[in-house]
């Protein structure tokens, strides 16, 4: 029997996994934002700005996280320059927020206000239609999936594997990095973007923006994993898993593992960049440090410590490692690298499949308990005779 | 008729020549088998002919038109040439059914398979398959945890449900018991005639029980070729195998 392609695309997601949807879209897009708007700050039920924007900037890592997911855990790529797809979807809708701060710059000039301290007198080409959210959005959508894609042919087609695929896309980001520091760039330099003020007009601070974005940021992460999910249960991510296991047995078979490869790369790069894109208006700001490789090493971590090829196990490595990172810099600040290198090597030695991988195997372990415990129960009649 | 013809094909490695104009052709329907001591080439020749290695000289012609030397190996597959590793080659993580499905012919470009589905035919295909290389009742096993000799007969599973015109297979039956030997044996006399196999192995019994034309390869090149008993009488195979 044919089901359409829809109900296929849908149904790849299980039912246990709508249902953590169902509650995951009900708190994301109904409850919080009612208690950060609708509940007086005197209350303890009102949900702070701070908050809001901790948990909407952790949705974001965790959609760049099961992104890097479909690359690592499922084809066996282990990139290290993911930081800067997420940085360029980022410094591409940066560039729209630069524009929409118009005169209220300090220097009350038309351009941005790094370019007026360049003494530039108007914008540099590749800021054409900078003005347009529409532009930014085609940029978002576009230029870091673009960027991958070249990136990624040239790697593939090479047959670059393993180690030297993670130190190539390390030197990337770091190559982008440097190049985002110079203030001839066009880019603001070690500065960055920050200072935005609005978002189609409306305040970037205003409380129902931030619920907007907050919204906007859930409704992206669930996307992601819908999408995943299918990818992954489709017949074109039995054969990632292939490539990952087992890759020349993959090519005698008659695939072209580099198309398989490229496309997965491809779309992992630009669903990094929507995740950027949304982070930036929700911290204020964008410099070349998010380029920086240590970044895109802690990418790799939170899928580690969730789970490899699990795609929620990403989600809940982004969630763990990005809160004990706001606590411990706060409250320990010298000790968060510590930790976190802690975290690491605990994760490799005693969890090779992440938190996720505990939860299978505890289910396992208790199945194994029912399985013998019946088995039992038969026997003692028996004996009893 | 030949299928498959190599002509004086020499491939060296840093000065070494691992073939040494190598020159072969394999009938349509035959069932070749090839012997010779380690190092005589036999898997550098199945490189060659998949694509994996290049000839530095020399003519690889498929089906008497087709010259593979500048193709792919995912190109070269689908011309009908199958390959069986020497270690069994499988994907472990995937079950035992979907490594058939993966291995089926059918369209294997990448925008297909982001929407591909199996149709009841291609399920029966399976299914077939399954029940060749009796695998029935594992079909949603997870094919890392098969036996080495399951594992074995899944790879050549693998290569069936591709339909090839030419199966190439390297050791088929190392690490098997002797029944699932003689079975493979069976299998593969079964399917000389529709389809046209080399088999690259050891073991001298089995040979005799596959019964075709033997070629003895040693450092490069042809040393003999004819039926086993005339093979195994040569002075030449005698001294390559016992002397020195």
């Amino acid at each position: 029997m044919r089901r359409p392609f829809i109900v296929r695309f849908f149904s790849a997601t299980p039912k246990a996994g709508w249902q953590a949807l169902a509650i995951f879209t009900t708190f994301a897009l109904l409850v919080v934002p009612l208690l950060h708007l609708a509940v007086p700050e005197t209350s303890v039920f009102h949900v702070s700005s701070y908050a809001i924007t901790l948990i909407g900037k952790i949705m974001c890592f965790a959609i760049v996280g099961v992104a890097m997911d479909l690359i690592w855990g499922y084809a066996g790529i282990l990139s290290l320059g993911h930081g800067l797809f997420f940085a360029l979807g980022g410094y591409a809708f940066g560039m729209y927020l630069m524009r929409q701060i118009g005169r209220d710059g300090s220097y009350q000039s038309d351009l941005p206000d790094f370019m007026v301290f360049l003494d530039w007198k108007q914008l540099p080409w590749y800021w054409t239609g900078s003005d347009s959210i529409w532009w930014a959005a085609v940029l978002v959508l576009t230029v870091p999936a673009l960027v991958a894609l070249v990136f990624g042919f040239f790697a593939f087609r090479s047959r670059i594997k393993g180690v030297y695929f993670s130190i190539i896309t390390q030197a990337m980001t770091f190559a982008a990095m440097l190049y985002f520091f110079r203030n001839e760039t066009g880019f603001g330099g070690n500065n960055g973007f920050t200072d935005f003020k609005r978002i189609a007009g409306y305040s970037i601070t205003s409380p129902e923006m931030r619920v907007t974005l907050f919204a906007l940021s859930a409704a992206m992460l669930m996307a992601t994993l819908v999408l995943c999910r299918y990818v992954v249960s489709s017949k074109f991510g039995r054969v990632l898993m292939a490539i990952r296991d087992a890759e020349s047995r993959v090519m005698f078979l008659g695939y072209n593992p580099l198309h398989y490869k490229l496309a997965a790369w491809t779309l992992s790069a630009f669903l990094c960049g929507i995740a950027g894109a949304l982070y930036v208006p929700q911290v204020g700001i964008i410099n070349p440090g998010e380029m920086s490789p240590a970044n895109s090493i802690e990418i790799a971590i939170w899928v580690a410590v969730g789970g490899r090829a699990t795609l929620v196990g990403p989600v809940i490595g982004a969630f763990i490692v990005n809160l004990s990172k706001s606590f411990f810099t706060q409250a320990f600040p010298e000790y968060w690298l510590f930790f976190l290198g802690a975290l690491f090597v605990g994760v490799t030695l005693w969890l090779p499949q992440g938190v996720v991988g505990l939860w299978s195997q505890w289910r396992e372990k208790r199945a194994n308990a029912l399985a013998i415990a019946p088995a039992d129960a038969a026997v003692e009649p028996g004996a009893a005779k | 008729m030949s299928i498959l013809l190599l002509h004086e094909v020499t491939v060296s490695f840093d000065g070494f020549r691992a073939l040494n104009s190598l020159s072969l052709d394999i009938a349509v329907g035959e069932l070749r088998c090839i012997i010779g001591p380690n190092g005589a080439g036999k898997t550098t020749m199945m490189d060659v002919i998949t694509g994996k290695t290049r000839a530095d000289r020399g003519k690889v012609m498929f089906d008497q038109t087709i010259d593979v030397r500048r193709m792919t190996e995912a190109d070269i597959a689908h011309l009908g040439i199958g390959r069986k590793f020497q270690k069994p080659t499988i994907f472990e993580n995937l079950t035992v059914f979907e490594n058939l499905e993966l291995a089926m012919k059918m369209d294997k470009r990448a925008r297909v398979s982001m929407f591909a589905w199996l149709d009841d035919s291609e399920r029966d295909r399976v299914s077939d398959t399954l029940k060749q290389i009796r695998l029935d009742h594992q079909a949603e096993r997870q094919a890392g945890l098969l036996s080495h000799g399951q594992k074995q007969w899944l790879e050549i599973g693998m290569l069936l449900i591709q339909d090839p015109r030419l199966l190439l297979l390297d050791e088929p039956v190392a690490g098997m018991t002797d029944d699932e030997t003689a079975r493979t044996g069976e299998l593969f006399k079964s399917l000389a005639g529709k389809h046209s196999l080399v088999v690259v192995e050891h073991d001298m019994a089995f040979i005799e029980q596959l019964g075709g034309k033997v070629t003895v390869l040693h450092e490069g090149s042809v040393l003999a070729e004819g039926d086993l008993a005339t093979v195994q009488n040569d002075a030449r195979v005698i001294e390559v195998y016992l002397g020195r």
